[in-house]
């Protein structure tokens, strides 16, 4: 689109900002993506990172339904074990998955705090962000529909007030109202 | 007493029952002459106007009338036949009657006094005749104001009997509080599960409880408006109160039992994403859902149809909650013990669902909606987002507790739902939901220009960005939430997100307030305090609200602090020193001690920070007699930046040294603050708004009344 064009065209400054502000709204986006990246890569911790990130990836198996570091029974048959498990496989040097994985296959999933991201586990963490972009949509499809009625039916003699004039009241209510 | 407690329950069943058959009757017979008299305008609200009316229409009428009467009053003597019931089931706590199982399995002779009146709501049958004790309540309140609407208070009286019939039912024939003790009486009772002694154990069921049933009452209102094709928006105007004074006692019960479990469980934490405690999250998502969504219905009359669902679906979720806690369905930690009870619930959830669906489709050409909208950047699309992202966080919970039954059927194994799935998903959402907090309030109905927009978010957003590097270049001595780095965990990006938007938030609720004071301010010549004083009490439901959003980012604040936390646990002998953060532990004694109640143990710790001390510590381990069960007592030092949290987990068998546990929670005390923000708020939307002054002009030239501006809308 040419600027003469835009000068013939009533909304073209408008097209022009959104223009601008998509490109904003792409930098935008890139650089949250470029961060959230950085973030990622950067998450690998130490032993002892390791052992409290993943010690809240486990559950005490005792019965209490708590997180397994914040199992907090004196005298539990189970946690102190556990915890020791876990830091015997840590200091073995095995993988966060190898590490889970021996934990599954003693005390069964539900030493697992969260769904694993493997198999039918998986809808787990699909179906509520499929629920948000269906929502998204359907929000959307609302929106086109109730933007298409058709306006009010108007009192004989009177017309709608539309366009420029509109927003010439909006700015003077604005101004007067100071909001 | 037994017999008094039984025979009021009896009584209160037969008096509902009447209360709803006699309703139905008298609004069919009501319907009848309406049509029968009107003809085509059946719609009409009153019959009383029309002057023809034929002598059998007029017995009809009168006929209704009188039944309709006796059927208020008998919906008002069920409430008396309750708390009949009730007190004596008090009484016989206090008497010690351990004739009645239910006294037997929840009390005992040492129970301090104010226990006894809580064992009430502390089992199974108890709380199930206190929820029906609060319906009763709220149905007698609802009767009494009759004079509002009288149909339409009619209507919602019918399915308050409804529901209050299901409870009694239950309560007469399933989990009977005044069963009695087969065989010999034991001298004493089983005593009062420990971790339910505690103070604030008193007053959590009442607010939750008063929440949950509270419910019902917009829900009557709801279903009686959508049975007899109510016309106009006058039934949300009516229910508006009921519904946020209810919303304020949720909110309140939630928080109250996050508070309980942060005082009393001893794992160092509040919230633990248990099935029990999603069990009151989600009708509270549901319920503010609805509070914003209304407000579509009252200014433009949009949304009627998903108001009645999610009005439906609030009351819903809270008979669903209770399914939940006393099915045994789903394991908790808290639940109520495993019984039949389960089943009537799902029945009773059952039809609730296919009345309610029956009645939507049979009368839904009625909640067309009238309006059209202007444009995409608008309150009313802010409000589409607000309530989806609500009710996609209240399906998450939902789908989270019933995932692993769901996993049982599906793979056949069960897995584990805890707070690192709500983390991954709920999360996301959440921060979603404060973005709309924060850009909400600033557009306006109808229409906003992205330049309003623009020029009343640019401030806020820069602010939002100077608080969050502030945080991130700051040094971690400063506190737990300063020198954040959010690239070192997830959680803390999330947390330095939390807070930024939260100070986002905030700026645009205080720009909110002072551009709106700074028009009054023009007009009156007043000082800006007592203009937005003044502001506020002209529209105390947007500035109350605003205030409750306040509140909102006070707790999400709260909330953000826990990926701050730090926890050590240690065996201290005398002398022994932990260091955790800036604090230092030093055990100075440990020792014992017994009353006929409990033996507890305690440890006296020393708190030093910079090298003075500051406080001396006393966690307690207690063991109850009559339930030979334990509980800890936590000794929290409470501070805006962080709690100090010990422990005393138990004594090592071999050497008698007390193991201690303890715990920095970053701005825990955040959230209760929050909370109280949150009721002040609620509170003061509920007052009436000021009138806007009228500026009488000069007598001699005066030809009308001028009535200064007022800043409106919500």
């Amino acid at each position: 689109m040419t600027n003469s064009n835009s000068k013939t065209k009533p909304g073209a400054p408008l097209l022009a900002s959104f223009a601008r502000s998509g490109n904003l709204c792409r930098k935008l986006i890139q650089t949250f993506v470029l961060l959230a990246a950085i973030f990622l890569l950067l998450g690998a911790g130490d032993p002892a990172t390791r052992f409290t990130e993943l010690g809240h990836q486990l559950m005490c198996i005792c019965g209490c339904n708590q997180i397994l570091l914040e199992c907090n029974h004196v005298g539990c048959p189970s946690s102190d074990g556990m915890r020791n498990e876990l830091m015997a496989s840590l200091t073995r040097g095995d993988s966060d998955s190898l590490v889970e994985q021996g934990f599954v296959q003693k005390y069964g999933p539900t030493v697992l705090a969260a769904p694993t991201t493997k198999g039918f586990d998986r809808a787990a963490y699909i179906i509520p962000f499929a629920a948000l972009f269906l929502g998204f949509g359907l929000i959307a499809l609302v929106i086109r529909s109730w933007k298409s009625r058709p306006a009010p039916a108007i009192a004989d003699g009177l017309t709608p007030v539309r366009g420029a004039e509109l927003e010439q009241f909006r700015d003077q209510a604005r101004k007067e109202t100071d909001l | 007493m037994a017999e008094i407690g039984s025979f009021a329950l009896l009584l209160a069943l037969a008096l509902s029952v009447y209360s709803f058959v006699a309703g139905i009757i008298a609004l069919a017979f009501q319907n009848r002459t309406s049509l029968q008299l009107a003809g085509a305008s059946a719609g009409r609200a009153s019959i009383a106007a029309f002057p023809q009316e034929s002598p059998l229409i007029t017995t009809l009428r009168q006929a209704s009338e009188r039944i309709g009467e006796t059927a208020r009053r008998a919906g008002i003597a069920t409430f008396a036949a309750v708390l009949l019931a009730s007190v004596v089931l008090v009484i016989c706590a206090f008497r010690d009657d351990f004739s009645i199982a239910y006294i037997l399995h929840h009390s005992n002779r040492d129970l301090p006094g104010p226990y006894k009146f809580a064992v009430l709501w502390s089992g199974q049958e108890g709380s199930l005749l206190f929820w029906s004790l609060l319906l009763a309540a709220y149905g007698f309140v609802l009767r009494l104001r009759y004079k509002t609407d009288p149909r339409l208070f009619a209507y919602a009286s019918v399915v308050l009997s409804g529901v209050q019939i299901f409870f009694l039912l239950l309560l007469n024939f399933a989990a009977h509080p005044f069963a009695i003790v087969q065989g010999t009486i034991p001298a004493d009772g089983n005593g009062l599960n420990p971790l339910l002694q505690y103070p604030e154990m008193v007053i959590h069921p009442p607010m939750l409880y008063l929440g949950y049933v509270g419910f019902t009452i917009p829900f009557a209102f709801a279903l009686g408006a959508l049975i007899m094709k109510y016309p106009g928006e006058k039934w949300i105007h009516i229910t508006r109160r009921w519904t946020m004074v209810t919303w304020a006692f949720l909110t309140c019960g939630v928080f109250l039992g996050a508070h309980w479990a942060y005082s009393v469980l001893g794992w160092g934490g509040y919230w633990g994403w248990d099935p029990v405690e999603n069990a009151s999250l989600m009708p509270w998502l549901t319920g503010t859902a609805f509070l914003h969504s209304v407000m579509m219905q009252e200014k433009r009359g949009m949304l009627k149809m998903w108001n009645m669902w999610l009005v439906f679906a609030t009351f819903w979720l809270a008979i669903l909650g209770t399914f939940l806690t006393r099915s045994g369905i789903i394991s908790s930690v808290h639940a109520f013990a495993q019984s039949s009870i389960g089943d009537w619930f799902a029945w009773f959830l059952c039809i609730t669902l296919v009345v309610f669906v029956f009645f939507f489709f049979k009368n839904k050409s009625h909640l067309r909606s009238e309006h059209k909208l202007e444009s995409l950047v608008s309150r009313e699309s802010s409000f589409l987002f607000n309530n989806l992202l609500f009710v996609l966080l209240c399906f998450t919970v939902l789908w989270g507790t019933w995932f692993p039954k769901i996993s049982e059927l599906v793979q056949g194994n069960k897995v584990t739902v805890g707070a690192p799935f709500y983390n991954r998903v709920a999360i996301p959402v959440a921060l979603l939901l404060l973005i709309l907090t924060a850009v909400g309030p600033l557009l306006a109905w109808r229409k906003t220009s992205l330049e309003s927009l623009k020029r009343n978010f640019l401030w806020p957003t820069i602010g939002a960005i100077i608080v969050a590097i502030f945080l991130m270049v700051t040094p971690q001595s400063w506190g737990s939430a300063f020198g954040l780095k959010p690239w070192q965990d997830i959680s803390y990006f999330y947390s330095l997100m939390a807070i930024a938007l939260s100070v986002l938030v905030t700026l645009t609720v205080a720009s909110e307030f002072y551009r709106g004071g700074r028009v009054i301010s023009k007009h009156t010549g007043q000082g800006m305090f007592a203009s937005m004083v003044q502001l506020t009490h002209r529209n105390t439901r947007r500035y109350g609200g605003y205030i409750v959003h306040f509140g909102v980012v006070v707790v999400i604040i709260g909330f953000a602090g826990a990926a701050f936390n730090q926890d050590k646990e240690m065996e201290m002998k005398n002398g022994d020193k932990m260091t955790l953060g800036a604090y230092t532990l030093i055990c100075r004694s440990s020792t014992e001690d017994d009353n006929p109640n409990f033996y507890s143990q305690w440890a006296m710790l020393d708190v030093f920070k910079g090298g003075k001390q500051i406080d001396t510590m006393t966690p307690v381990r207690r063991f109850y007699h009559a339930s030979q069960q334990t509980s800890t007592m936590p000794d929290i030092r409470s501070g805006l930046n962080e709690d100090l949290y010990v422990v005393f987990e138990g004594v090592n068998q071999d050497n008698g040294h007390p193991i201690l546990r303890a715990h920095l929670n970053a701005l825990v005390m955040w959230i209760w603050m929050g909370v109280w923000i949150m009721l002040i708020g609620t509170v003061l939307a509920l007052i009436p708004n000021a009138p806007a002054p009228v500026r009488v002009p000069a007598p001699a030239r005066a030809a009308r009344t001028h009535a200064e501006p007022a800043v409106t809308g919500d």
